[in-house]
């Protein structure tokens, strides 16, 4: 079982330089024994908790295959990303051993190759989504980079009707407290300037000035706002966050 | 197939192709043009959500993308949708799919279209398709070859689709249905329209692989690290340019080949360019008139260089 993976890390092993049992030298290489240990931490709500926020609905339908970590594009580059042993932990309720992961499950990138590889159509992207947000909830992680930048997006998209990608970045850089200035970002903006004409340069950056908006938008601003109001103040209820 | 539906559609442009993507509204509008396709554009529209919205609610992006089709089919009186962003495509196919099954997200839909003013878009109003569709199932192949002005002939091509055109499979019942559909596996639309046109596909298996857009300035490194793959494997096989059909794709793309360069002093020489842009080239309309020189990998020297501009 996954579960074993936590079992033998190096503070749960014990070993002894001579250690004799039944007459039989088990000293040396052999002598890495298990830690016996009793688990009783568990979180019992952990998993109807995730399963009341937005993508974690499915959780309970998974069977362990593993399809999901086996398609996954972040499991790729870190293998400690692994949404299949998220999901055990969370259905066992084993929340100090999720909680050794916290820093890195916001980095899903929603690429959906868990969801199209899901045979039991857990929709393993959205359960990562309120893995997220619940630790962020709880107030085990801050504000991930990713939740600050959806915040930023999803206000300017209920105030206006669209978004502006310059005021979204310009925002999300000054709300994480990053330079705009980035040498790489200045690099694409001098490559572009060096052959765009300057009629069309002046004509993108009045474009920055005049917000784009949706007309007549704000009796569906107000209607958003107070769904929106109403389901997070649900989340927070289920999360006995009251 | 000539389908008669998809002569005029309604056009989605979304926010990307206002702004960073706007190459691909005036490749767009410009190869639609040179096919007689026409474009009316949806009245008034608003964001989709994008890949954001849905981590704060998933059903206000619902709302937010059936507004756009309940516009297109009860103030325009459309039948179709185009919209060449893969991320607003994947929206509208998703709200039509979350519209047709799940009550919960009627209700939710119905209720604050009801508040705002205008009439809820109901399920099977309108078909939303992408560019991809519209050339592919409006025009085809054999007309293409017809109307075309040049070739790209000599230009070897990696076709990248992503991930929002394709995953997940239940949004989109109409693909994997056997010869003349499109694949969520292994799909060719893309390829089958820039064949038409002279160019050779390379064989390349990263067609459907993540571009890490979603995350693409909140953890760069990781996106840096998923650029890197596709154009060195683009290069490996043998591309000179990766076509691509998704603004958020296409900026990604161009932005971390430029950070892997500066971050990691890590340099790659192919170029990216919307197919349409490729299109447009074979069409015979002007690299100017198709915005490659908004683009940030200098595509226009590589079409001078083999002499297709």
């Amino acid at each position: 079982m996954i579960h074993e993976k936590s079992l033998i890390r190096p503070e749960n092993l014990k070993t002894h330089d001579k250690l004799v049992i039944d007459g039989v030298d088990v000293s040396g290489h052999w002598s890495t024994f298990i830690e016996s240990r009793v688990v009783t931490d568990y979180n019992e709500r952990l998993e109807e908790e995730i399963a009341a926020l937005p993508g974690g609905e499915h959780i309970h339908r998974c069977w362990q295959c593993g399809s999901c970590t086996n398609s996954c594009t972040v499991n790729a580059v870190n293998p400690d990303f692994n949404p299949r042993f998220w999901i055990y932990l969370i259905r066992m309720g084993m929340e100090s051993e999720l909680l050794r992961d916290k820093d890195i499950v916001w980095q899903c990138v929603s690429c959906h190759k868990c969801t199209y590889a899901c045979p039991r159509d857990v929709e393993p992207e959205g359960v990562m989504k309120a893995t997220a947000h619940w630790l962020e909830l709880k107030g085990h992680t801050p504000k991930s980079r990713s939740t600050i930048f959806d915040d930023e997006f999803t206000a300017q998209v209920v105030a206006t009707g669209k978004i502006e990608e310059g005021r979204v970045i310009r925002n999300f850089f000054a709300r994480t407290g990053q330079p705009l200035l980035q040498d790489w970002l200045v690099e694409m903006a001098r490559r572009v300037a060096r052959r765009l004409p300057v009629l069309q340069g002046i004509k993108l950056g009045l474009a920055a000035l005049f917000r784009p908006r949706t007309r007549k938008w704000s009796k569906a601003q107000a209607a958003i706002t107070e769904y929106v109001n109403e389901q997070q103040a649900k989340q927070r209820k289920a999360l006995h966050l009251e | 197939m000539n389908k008669p539906e998809y002569q005029r559609v309604a056009y989605y442009p979304g926010c990307a192709l206002e702004g960073t993507g706007h190459a691909y509204n005036r490749s767009t509008q410009a190869v639609g043009g040179a096919l007689g396709l026409k474009l009316d554009e949806v009245k008034n529209w608003n964001c989709c959500g994008a890949m954001e919205v849905k981590n704060i609610d998933p059903k206000v992006q619902t709302y937010l993308s059936s507004r756009v089709m309940s516009i297109a089919a009860n103030e325009m009186g459309a039948k179709v949708v185009m919209a060449p962003c893969n991320g607003c495509y994947h929206n509208l196919k998703k709200a039509e799919h979350e519209l047709a099954h799940d009550a919960g997200s009627r209700e939710v839909v119905e209720r604050i279209s009801k508040k705002a003013g205008h009439a809820a878009y109901r399920a099977g109003q309108v078909e939303t398709i992408h560019a991809l569709d519209w050339i592919k199932d409006g025009i085809g192949e054999d007309e293409l070859k017809r109307r075309l002005k040049g070739s790209l002939k000599g230009l070897k091509v990696a076709n990248y689709y992503g991930c929002m055109y394709t995953r997940p499979r239940h949004i989109f019942p109409e693909k994997d249905r056997g010869p003349g559909s499109e694949s969520t596996s292994q799909p060719h639309f893309m390829d089958d329209l820039l064949a038409a046109a002279g160019a050779e596909n390379v064989e390349f298996p990263l067609k459907t692989a993540c571009c890490g857009g979603a995350h693409t300035l909140s953890d760069s490194d990781t996106s840096t690290r998923l650029v890197l793959n596709i154009l060195r494997a683009a290069e490996a096989a043998g591309a000179d340019v990766i076509a691509t059909e998704c603004p958020t794709c296409h900026s990604g793309l161009e932005m971390h080949q430029v950070r892997a360069e500066k971050v990691l002093g890590v340099k790659t020489q192919v170029r990216m360019l919307y197919f349409t842009q490729l299109l447009g080239v074979a069409l015979g309309v002007s690299p100017r008139r198709l915005g490659v020189h908004e683009n940030v990998s200098d595509g226009l020297a590589l079409l001078r260089q083999k002499g297709l501009a």
